[in-house]
């Protein structure tokens, strides 16, 4: 039992890691139908912000808690930068182009800034501090389920309730779901229509910033690609809940982070992706449009 | 006036750019001896650049939107140059003849290295109309494409490792696991749509490349199969010079039939199901075409191709292991469609032939080939969406009546 | 119309001529001319990039000491992205410039590519981490040496040490499904197996790149092993033993060459200690090595990376046995790879009749205090 529990728990991490990425990836895909293939890479960008900060404050001797909030706080603020700078470049003037023209400059994109992070910065492997402080009331349960883990449980919680709050009662969240369901309508009933896809791009980049730092202080070290595979797996757990669905991104996240932890535990870790993309196949045989997805009508 | 304003934002953009990449660019840190390392430099670069990057751009983006406009306006005059090419046979004979004379001389010209790399852009010529079947002709978006290459080059490795059976003998059966592999594929994703079975195809190449790497007793894993046989002319082993010039001959003939027969498709009775498919699949059932048929004939017959260009890389590199079937090599198949125009042959022809040269030219920029890879990716896109070469639709004209109504798209 | 045509035959005649003139390019023909090959770009580009700022340095030495046999050194450097089909592209494309010796490739499965080509022009090849037992053992390339020893030598000694030293009777080995790790893993369990003094209670896989790798963890943890043999690259490795740690567990870390590096016990700090690795003999107190990482530091203001000693020997023994057999002729130069020793930073090295290094021991060691201590 405390074995399942275990597994149970190392899911929950990896679910909730999945899920923070995986929330950029489905509202762009909600808002523009552009599977943002750089997403990824705006998480690698986050963690070296994130860790060159650090580095920074550390040599000016600033203290523990105000690196924590500084260095998440430049690295969202320069992920956004990002986020919205790509969009700009390489999404916006392809708007009314055909629809796999911007697939092709979102996977160009991903491996221009795989390679200029690479470039700037090392090929190396960067050790990255430890920024979530360890709470004293863990303790006991340090041996199970550590305070970062339990940090990124709570952010993904978090992030995903006021996101939902955010788009369900805000003006601009109207605007998005307006945007998201009918670009044309939405622009004749006086949505900003490019503001809002920027709004979008900055959201979804801020959150996978907040989850590059939380991942890489839990796993302890970043390097350029460390985006690549995060980001193919945030995608299918954004599909495997119905991407363009907020609550259906997380609980994506959550089935395939228990899916492979349950797989490696009880099977064998050789085949931990077979099993999440097998899992990824039946769902979508059996429900077409994701768990929370809601197949649309078809319009004849 | 417009002078300054130009200037103004040019200088925002090299301010915002020089902002941007601060802390990438600029600081260095070395967190295990906590040393910091700022490279002022490099900002200085990245403003200048920016400044004067930012006129081309937008240089360009003007001369892209005028063009736009332009071509609206006398559309039904200017046929594009590249079809104009196709049609005047005075154009198109000479065209031909020297891409032909150009071809058979190639090997006797250049270095071994030169002919490689255009037996590479060949095969990759065949791929890319191979998924040209799937996604552009049929519409559906297959990221796992890469999963038939492998299936065809452990087809090969396998059987030749294992029963010493020779390349030709097993290009067909390679082509045959091609198609089998793509209808195992087609059968469980013919109701999903537009992404989602984007995701699934992808996950469906990357368990088979799972699969190799780890079932040892099948594969060899990630060790490969190695020294598989080259083919054999008329049961002649080859020494290397030889048979790099005789893959590339041989491979000149497989991309001319592929063309041939693509080319026979498209304009088949199947081929237009597909086509009709692409534009409207309930018009299409509507119409009588067999909806499931028409895909699983789509799946099937792009990754035919896929198989036999398997065969043929393992028999032209001699070594195999997962490792060359990777999510990114069906990105680069699917750029090659995507870039060249979908659905148009040519326009494959040309993609394939611009992305698989491109970076080994590139190599002289060495380290900075894949970021100028990446950017060149984006910068195509954004200023030829269409692709190369854009597929003309087929119109048709009735002589002498006028037809004022216009097409709509 | 006569304008389009011209237009036409124009641009083709441009492109062919620039076609022309890159593939023309000869270069400098009295220098000797080294090819290094190795994945420079991608995901595996940390464990090439190393090698190629190893022999830019020993190069440079050479170079300022005006070369060898009165003849300049010229590196020509071409990256594989240790990937079969473009390791084959660039052997033939070194071949093409001319190259004399190649020191390459990283990976092994790229090198076993490329290497049916070199054998063919009958051109050497050195390479400093492809360490694929069949490379050397199967007899097939008479023409590949390597600076690094294979991978059935590192699991004996590792297993040996698990059993005759350490005692232990109940062993999970892991491996990162990679070419090197999963060789390395499956002779450990081999020799595991066939010692019958050890039981190997869990053989797994994992995904290099995971975000997480806690339910690797705790199956490890259940499956009540007392130590882990693990067969792959320091990344992965330091993941491990941090999450090992964190997770309270005491578990026995022992692992091989790809994670006896100064990164690893960097990167995982405190929780690097007590880790087992095996590796090259003892090179710390070696002058020519830290002469070699010194230059490292100054010319590129970091620590080397992985493999960069053995790919800094593999460039001198190359460049000397070319020195010492007075020309760059094939047989000569096998003979003297054979027969001349090489001071080298891993020590007096020559090769064997298989192409293995002589000289290049293995020992086993253990962080202790944030270094690599020798366990005697």
């Amino acid at each position: 039992m405390e074995y399942f529990i275990q597994l149970f728990l190392g899911g929950l991490t990896r679910g909730s890691i999945y899920a923070l990425i995986a929330l950029g990836y489905t509202m762009v895909y909600g808002i523009i139908e552009l599977i943002n293939f750089a997403h990824g890479e705006i998480y690698t960008i986050g963690a070296f912000t994130a860790l060159i900060t650090a580095s920074v404050l550390t040599l000016y001797g600033f203290n523990e808690i105000s690196i924590l909030i500084l260095a998440s706080l430049v690295a969202v603020i320069y992920s956004s930068a990002y986020g919205f700078t790509i969009e700009k470049i390489a999404y916006k003037p392809l708007r009314h182009a055909p629809r796999l023209s911007p697939l092709i400059s979102a996977i160009g994109m991903s491996v221009f800034l795989q390679n200029y992070v690479l470039l700037a910065q090392t090929s190396d492997f960067l050790p990255f501090p430890g920024l979530v402080p360890e709470f004293q009331f863990m303790k006991k349960y340090e041996h199970i389920f550590s305070s970062t883990e339990l940090m990124i449980f709570l952010t993904t919680s978090v992030v995903m309730i006021i996101l939902t709050l955010v788009i369900k009662f805000t003006k601009i969240g109207k605007a998005m779901r307006a945007t998201a369901q009918d670009r044309k309508m939405a622009m004749l009933v006086g949505v900003d229509v490019n503001r809002i896809v920027s709004i979008t791009f900055i959201i979804g980049s801020a959150l996978a910033a907040i989850g590059g730092v939380l991942i890489a202080s839990h796993i302890g070290q970043i390097n350029f690609y460390i985006g690549f595979i995060a980001g193919i797996k945030a995608f299918t757990a954004a599909v495997l809940g119905g991407i363009g669905s907020i609550p259906g991104a997380v609980l994506g996240g959550f089935i395939l982070g228990w899916t492979e932890s349950f797989a490696t535990g009880y099977v064998s870790s050789d085949y931990e992706d077979v099993f999440a993309f097998a899992l990824l196949v039946l769902i979508l045989i059996f429900r077409p449009a994701g768990i929370l997805g809601k197949s649309k009508a078809q319009k004849v | 006036m417009r002078k300054l304003s130009e200037i103004k934002k040019s200088f925002l953009a090299s301010i915002w750019f020089m902002f941007l990449t601060f802390p990438i660019m600029v600081i260095r840190v070395n967190p295990i001896e906590k040393v910091v390392e700022w490279r002022w430099r490099n900002m200085v670069f990245v403003g200048v650049g920016s400044f004067i990057l930012s006129f081309v751009w937008r240089y360009m983006i003007r001369q892209k939107e005028s063009g736009l406009k332009k071509n609206r306006a006398d559309d039904r005059h200017k046929t594009p140059f590249i079809q104009r090419v196709r049609e005047e046979r005075r154009l198109f004979i000479p065209l031909i003849a020297v891409l032909s004379v150009l071809g058979v001389s190639f090997p006797f010209i250049f270095s071994a290295y030169q002919v490689n790399i255009m037996t590479t852009a060949l095969m990759y010529v065949v791929l890319g109309l191979g998924l040209n079947i799937v996604v552009g002709l049929a519409g559906l978006l297959d990221l796992g494409y890469v999963a038939f290459y492998a299936v065809g080059a452990y087809t090969y490795g396998l059987l030749n490792h294992h029963f010493g059976l020779g390349f030709w003998a097993v290009l067909p059966a390679g082509a045959f696991m091609g198609a089998l592999f793509g209808i195992l594929l087609g059968f469980p994703v013919l109701r999903l749509r537009g992404d989602y079975l984007a995701i699934v195809t992808l996950g469906f190449g990357e368990i088979i490349r799972l699969v190799l790497e780890n079932w040892n007793d099948f594969s060899f894993g990630p060790s490969g199969i190695a020294n598989i046989d080259r083919p054999s002319f008329f049961g002649a082993q080859l020494s290397l010079q030889n048979a790099t010039v005789y893959i590339y001959f041989l491979m000149i003939a497989i991309a001319l039939f592929t063309v041939f027969v693509v080319n026979r498709l498209q304009n088949s009775r199947i081929g237009r199901a597909w086509v009709a498919l692409r534009e409207d699949e309930i018009a299409c059932e509507a119409m009588g075409i067999d909806k499931t048929k028409t895909k699983l004939s789509a799946f099937a017959l792009g990754a035919t191709w896929a198989g036999m260009m398997g065969v043929l890389f393992a028999a032209k590199t001699t070594f195999i292991n997962p490792a060359s079937f990777t999510f990114l090599e069906s990105a680069i198949i699917l750029s090659i469609v995507v870039l060249g125009g979908m659905g148009s042959i040519t326009g494959v022809i040309i993609g394939a032939f611009v992305l698989i040269l491109l970076p080994e030219y590139l190599r002289a920029f060495s380290e900075y080939r894949m970021l100028l890879f990446g950017a060149i990716l984006v910068i195509m896109m954004v200023f030829r969406p269409q692709g190369i070469i854009s597929n003309v639709r087929r119109t048709y004209k009735f002589a002498g009546i006028n037809i004022s109504g216009e097409q709509s798209k | 119309m006569k304008s389009t045509v011209i237009r036409l035959f124009l641009s083709l005649a441009v492109i062919l001529s620039i076609i022309i003139a890159i593939s023309c390019t000869k270069l400098q023909s009295r220098s000797i001319r080294v090819g290094v090959a190795g994945a420079h770009s991608g995901d595996l580009a940390s464990y090439g990039l190393p090698t190629l700022k190893a022999a830019e340095l020993v190069v440079k030495d050479i170079n300022a000491k005006g070369g060898i046999l009165g003849r300049k050194v010229e590196l020509l450097v071409e990256d594989d992205v240790c990937k079969p089909e473009v390791a084959t592209n660039i052997a033939s494309k070194l071949l093409s410039n001319e190259v004399h010796v190649v020191l390459g490739h990283i990976c092994s499965g790229a090198t076993k590519a490329a290497l049916g080509i070199y054998k063919e022009s009958k051109i050497i090849t050195m390479s400093p981490s492809a360490t694929n037992p069949q490379l050397t053992q199967s007899g097939n390339y008479p023409n590949f040496f390597r600076t690094i020893a294979s991978d059935d030598a590192q699991a004996k000694l590792e297993v040996d040490f698990a059993l005759d030293i350490l005692k232990l009777k109940k062993i999970a080995v892991l491996h990162d499904k990679g070419d090197y790790g999963k060789g390395l893993a499956e002779f450990a369990k081999e020799f595991l197996d066939k010692s019958g003094r050890a039981e190997v209670v869990l053989y797994e896989g994992i995904t290099p790149g995971a975000v997480d790798y806690s339910a690797v963890i705790q199956k490890i943890k259940n499956s009540e092993a007392e130590a882990v043999i693990y067969g792959g690259y320091h990344p992965e490795a330091s993941k491990l033993v941090m999450l090992m740690r964190k997770k309270k567990m005491d578990t026995v870390f022992i692992s091989d060459d790809g994670v006896k590096d100064m990164t690893f016990i960097k990167v995982a700090g405190e929780y690097a200690e007590g880790v087992y690795a095996t590796g090259p003999k003892d090179v710390s107190k070696n002058p020519l090595a830290i002469a070699a990482a010194d230059a490292h530091k100054k010319a590129y203001g970091s620590d080397p990376g992985a493999f960069f000693l053995n790919a800094y020997a593999a460039t001198q023994a190359l460049l000397n046995a070319i020195e010492k057999a007075g020309s760059t002729d094939y047989k000569a130069v096998t003979n003297a790879l054979r027969t001349e020793y090489v001071d080298t930073p891993l020590g007096k090295i020559r090769f064997d009749e298989r192409g293995d290094a002589i000289g290049v021991g293995f020992s086993m060691y253990q962080v202790k205090n944030g270094e690599y201590a020798e366990v005697k």
